[in-house]
């Protein structure tokens, strides 16, 4: 496996979002850690890359592999920019972690063109077991956290989120449903660990 | 790496306020080789007390950032040319208050001319065109080097590829004014002052080694301050019960303060720190945005969490607007407790960045 491949597999949802951007486009990346997908989307795509990333040490190691990246808070930043600044704005796995998720993905589809929001489903069918069996908030391997403890404020599954792109005029342009690297089309909302939205 | 300091001399400059300033001569060293394509050269501003000895040794000590410039370290002289510049008004080598003033045959004092980080620039600028460096691939500084590097991004945009601003501001604030001012007044204040006319006798060395003391206190933190002396007393086991010196950072400021008296020149002090006080990029309209407006360069911007003098919300201030413009611009906080002086001395993530900055920068050149 190349290094360059190793990026994409390291979470589910890069080879998806990957596949997704256009070379050359414009893309800023919420929460992009240490920036190894914005990374690999440069030297693959020849993109135009940003970033935000709250956590000192990521921010830091993102900026060290070349990409450019603000140290700060995803809601703070994405006021200060321009409409239409980017082609694809992505939200990897981190919607369930904002703190105003409508809030975030109205200014992510002003800041750009298109939006790649991605985000684990809790409406998957371990979620419904763990619940129902143990009577606790569930802890699989998808959200791994106690509840105290849990970065997750946001509890969303597919259908939650259909419904709120509905109510509030989101146009999905492509819905990809992920059940490790397998893609699913059928029964996304129960089968699906994580759900890929491109809303235009 | 043994290292010379080296200077060039030209007509005159003219300066933002109107005056010219004839013959002016400019101290610089220079490290590394510029590549045929003269695509590899760094300039380095330095901070206010700084010189051009940047790196390598002068004299058998180590230059200012030493920790920083060399083979291997951030600023890869094996990779990159180097240089740096003593600044105008400053007393190592380039034409100050303390250089001979022609029309009088005597030091200038306070007959040299105010100037600004703008005229610094200006200067920096002579001097690459003298030593044929038609492009930067960056211009870094810390603090006051900081602004000089915003303001080559402003004056010549078209010059430099990337700017690295850090620990710095795009104006200077009123409490970083007032600071300045005390030892201003620190320095007048001293009877050997004279009004600047100290050269033929005795430079006013308690005016500036108390505007040194005072200086120091706002480049530590609290905390480093705390962790360096704490309550340690000097020398003694018990208070003295008099104005000798008690405790331990007592002597340390006294130190640095009688230190700095054997290298610098008082005057230079006065019109330097004017300098960074008249420093506003937006000259006094407010609007950052329409300043950067032709700007083209990457930015690297940084800072301290433990800096109360440069402190970050003045770096996000510069990123804020440079992303509200959607120009390239990276930016970290970093984790440290020494103040202000962590630029000089908690290098080793600001290295990281630096480095991966200046590669991305130079493949991102390459591709165009």
């Amino acid at each position: 496996m190349t290094e360059a491949s190793a990026v994409l597999q390291e979470r589910s949802d890069f080879a998806v979002i990957a596949e997704i951007i256009q070379p050359g486009s414009r893309v800023l990346d919420l929460g992009c850690g240490s920036g190894e997908l914005l990374e690999w989307l440069i030297h693959n795509k020849g993109v135009l890359a940003r970033g935000v990333e709250i956590s000192r040490a990521k921010a830091r190691q993102a900026i060290t592999r070349g990409v450019s990246v603000y140290q700060g808070d995803i809601e703070e930043s994405l006021a200060d920019y321009p409409d239409h600044a980017f082609d694809y704005v992505i939200l990897s796995q981190t919607l369930q972690e904002t703190a105003r998720p409508l809030q975030v993905l109205r200014e992510m589809l002003r800041v750009g063109k298109r939006a790649i929001v991605s985000f684990p489903n809790f409406g998957h069918w371990s979620m419904r077991l763990s619940m129902l069996f143990s009577g606790q908030a569930p802890r699989t391997r998808l959200f791994p956290y106690e509840w105290y403890e849990s970065p997750n404020i946001h509890f969303l599954s597919v259908r939650d989120f259909e419904r709120l792109a509905a109510r509030y005029g989101f146009r999905v342009e492509r819905r990809l449903f992920l059940a490790g690297r397998t893609r699913l089309t059928f029964l996304p909302n129960l089968r699906s660990q994580v759900a890929v939205f491109l809303l235009g | 790496m043994i290292v010379e300091t080296r200077s060039v001399r030209f007509a005159g400059i003219s300066l933002e306020s109107g005056a010219r300033l004839e013959p002016v001569e400019v101290a610089y060293q220079a490290y590394g080789e510029l590549n045929a394509a003269r695509s590899n050269a760094i300039l380095i501003t330095h901070a206010f007390s700084g010189d051009a000895h940047a790196a390598g040794l002068t004299d058998g000590k180590p230059g200012w950032w030493d920790n920083m410039i060399g083979p291997g370290k951030a600023f890869d002289t094996e990779r990159y040319f180097i240089v740096c510049s003593n600044v105008l008004g400053g007393c190592q080598g380039t034409t100050g208050p303390a250089s001979i003033n022609p029309s009088t045959g005597h030091p200038y004092g306070m007959l040299f001319p105010v100037i600004t980080i703008a005229d610094m620039v200006e200067l920096q600028k002579m001097l690459l065109d003298h030593l044929g460096i038609p492009q930067l691939l960056a211009v870094c500084g810390g603090s006051m080097g900081g602004m000089q590097a915003l303001q080559w991004s402003v004056s010549y945009p078209e010059m430099g590829h990337s700017a690295i601003i850090i620990a710095s501001t795009a104006r200077h604030s009123a409490q970083q004014i007032a600071f300045n001012e005390v030892g201003r007044q620190a320095i007048m204040a001293d009877p050997d002052w004279n009004g600047g006319a100290y050269y033929d006798g005795k430079p006013p060395g308690r005016g500036l080694g108390i505007a040194r003391m005072v200086g120091h206190i706002t480049y530590m933190s609290d905390e480093s301050m705390r962790e360096k002396f704490g309550r340690r007393l000097r020398e003694k086991d018990k208070l003295g019960f008099d104005f000798s010196v008690d405790f331990e950072v007592e002597s340390y400021l006294r130190y640095r303060g009688s230190q700095f008296v054997t290298r610098f020149d008082a005057n230079s002090y006065l019109y330097i720190t004017k300098a960074e006080d008249y420093f506003d990029l937006t000259r006094g309209s407010g609007s950052l945005g329409s300043i950067f407006e032709n700007v083209r360069t990457r930015f690297l911007v940084i800072s301290f969490t433990s800096d109360w003098l440069y402190p970050s919300y003045q770096s996000q201030e510069i990123v804020r607007v440079l992303r509200r413009r959607n120009q390239d611009v990276a930016y970290c906080d970093l984790q440290s407790n020494y103040g202000h002086d962590a630029f000089l001395v908690d290098i080793a993530e600001q290295s990281e960045i630096v480095r991966g900055f200046l590669g991305s920068t130079e493949r991102e050149v390459a591709a165009r």
